[in-house]
């Protein structure tokens, strides 16, 4: 069986259909999965101890105006596979566990993460901003952050009101 | 003796840039570090979500002014990616054609500035001469020396000019000349030895879990190159090796990048040979729906694009995995027990990039 056919079937045997909100093949060796905010570092153990996914490429968060986002992108370098995971958090509190215990590699992105989203990675040794001044009072990345648009960058639609 | 804290920047000569590193001291021998980061913070994630797709491509290669076509090849993929757009076969050789000689500048950069780091300002001089070959290279095929706009999504922005690998050619068999000169310079000198081996050493274990990679990673003795396990454009098409080095050192981390640069140089006239006539450029959707990533082996490491289109023009969020900014948060591991000279040695040998580093 492909790589990426392994990972699924022993996620689905460990942790059951229920807990995934979809799982699916983005493209060869590359499995995307979504799960809610409770089950993200359960997963992410059994990913890192079980299919031996040990290096963090990257996490980010996205802010889709109803609730956040927190992404996961994790590789392994020994099975040459990679998993991404969209862990859900309500858009009024959060707070998601830190992934930090597990690779060191998350301590910088999980800060950037923060800074940019605001998005509380409980669990964190150093939860501080890191590009940002310390005094900075906003998240730049979230929707409801204002950015002064210069018109020729406009798209016509946008100006349109559609 | 009392341990205090020390400031190494935000002006240093060390930093090749705007960053601080604040390093932990007891007499001369380094306790603890911490990198301070975010003097460049341009907010490109959020600029770039006003900006159409194809216009983000000019702010891509602003990233790293050092290596800017690597970085909008990189996003020029995740956004095709996100649209599920093939590229014509010469477009991909066009690619890993300047994806390379992007990398071979990039080395030489580096080379130019891990010198005088350690006192040899023989390599600042030799290392931009043979870089202005590149350059010109490039320049030759997309218009500029530097930012030069040339990927596009579905393709590149223009057709190789006639001579093309007439004139690689004559550059690499020049270049090679002089490249056996550079390690002979460097490998020969009693000073460059003294100053790098043995030198913010660290494990393949400990790089790999703190998120190095790249010719970091490589110098470590782990044989990890996305061309090879991620390959993307015309790169499984391509025989090619990547440079492995065991040191874990300084010394390894130079190694790797001269033996780079040689495989970079093979690439670039295998591609050239393979190159097939036809489109070099194929027409993107205007809007697009989705999410999509790809990573790329860029001169630092592991590159990666994550893009989220809605439906319009324009992304609705970009992230951007800069590798620097992961093995910027490896250099304490390396320099716990060093003395406070051996930090040029160790952040030189780390290329550091403030540009990409802090986006």
């Amino acid at each position: 069986m492909a790589v990426e056919g392994q990972i699924i079937a022993r996620l689905k045997e460990r942790f059951g259909e229920g807990t995934f909100r979809s799982m699916g093949i983005v493209r060869d060796r590359v499995v995307k999965i979504a799960i809610e905010r409770k089950d993200l570092f359960a997963v992410c153990q059994f990913l890192k101890e079980q299919l031996g996914m040990e290096h963090i490429t990257s996490i980010t968060a996205v802010d889709w105006r109803d609730r956040f986002e927190s992404v996961y992108h994790l590789t392994s370098w020994k099975r040459n596979a990679m998993v991404q995971i969209n862990a859900r958090i309500p858009h009024d509190d959060p707070h998601i566990d830190s992934v930090v215990p597990l690779w060191n590699g998350a301590n910088f992105h999980e800060r950037e993460a923060y800074d940019l989203m605001g998005i509380v990675y409980d669990g964190h040794p150093n939860l501080v901003r890191i590009l940002l001044p310390k005094d900075f009072e906003f998240f730049p990345l979230r929707k409801d952050f204002p950015q002064e648009v210069d018109r020729q960058y406009v798209s016509r639609r946008k100006i349109g009101g559609a | 003796m009392a341990e205090m804290w020390i400031n190494m920047g935000p002006q240093h000569p060390m930093t090749h840039g705007l960053w601080n590193l604040r390093i932990k001291v007891d007499g001369e021998t380094i306790v603890d570090a911490e990198p301070e980061i975010g003097y460049l913070h341009r907010g490109y994630e959020k600029i770039m979500e006003v900006r159409e797709f194809q216009k983000n491509v000019v702010l891509t290669d602003r990233l790293c002014y050092v290596s800017s076509i690597t970085w909008s090849h990189c996003y020029c993929l995740a956004c095709e990616a996100v649209m599920d757009l093939d590229v014509p076969e010469r477009a991909k050789y066009l690619r890993v054609v300047t994806n390379e000689l992007q990398r071979i500048a990039s080395h030489l950069m580096w080379l130019a500035a891990f010198g005088p780091d350690l006192g040899l300002l023989t390599a600042l001089l030799w290392a931009l001469r043979e870089r202005e070959l590149f350059l010109d290279l490039i320049q030759l095929i997309s218009g500029a020396r530097m930012n030069q706009n040339y990927p596009r999504i579905g393709g590149v922005r223009n057709d190789a000019p006639p001579d093309f690998e007439k004139y690689c050619r004559k550059v690499i068999v020049h270049f090679r000349k002089k490249l056996a000169e550079h390690e002979m310079v460097f490998e020969q000198s009693k000073l460059f030895q003294v100053r790098t081996v043995g030198v913010g050493r660290i494990s393949k274990e400990a790089a790999i879990d703190w998120g190095v990679t790249g010719p970091n990673l490589r110098a470590c003795g782990a044989a990890i190159d996305l061309r090879k396990l991620d390959p993307y454009d015309a790169y499984p098409q391509l025989e090619f090796a990547p440079a492995v080095e065991h040191g874990g050192d300084s010394y390894a981390r130079y190694k790797v990048r001269v033996e780079e640069m040689k495989t970079s140089c093979d690439i670039i006239l295998q591609a050239l040979k393979k190159m097939p006539a036809g489109p070099y450029r194929v027409k993107p959707p205007r809007r697009c729906e989705g999410e999509g990533f790809r990573r790329t082996e860029d001169s630092r490491g592991e590159a990666l694009f994550y893009v989220i289109g809605d439906g319009d023009d324009r992304p609705y969020r970009v992230k951007i995995r800069s590798p620097v900014f992961s093995s910027i948060a490896a250099a304490p591991i390396m320099m716990r027990g060093s003395k406070v000279a051996d930090v040029v040695a160790i952040m030189g040998s780390i290329d550091v990039c403030v540009g990409e580093m802090d986006k």
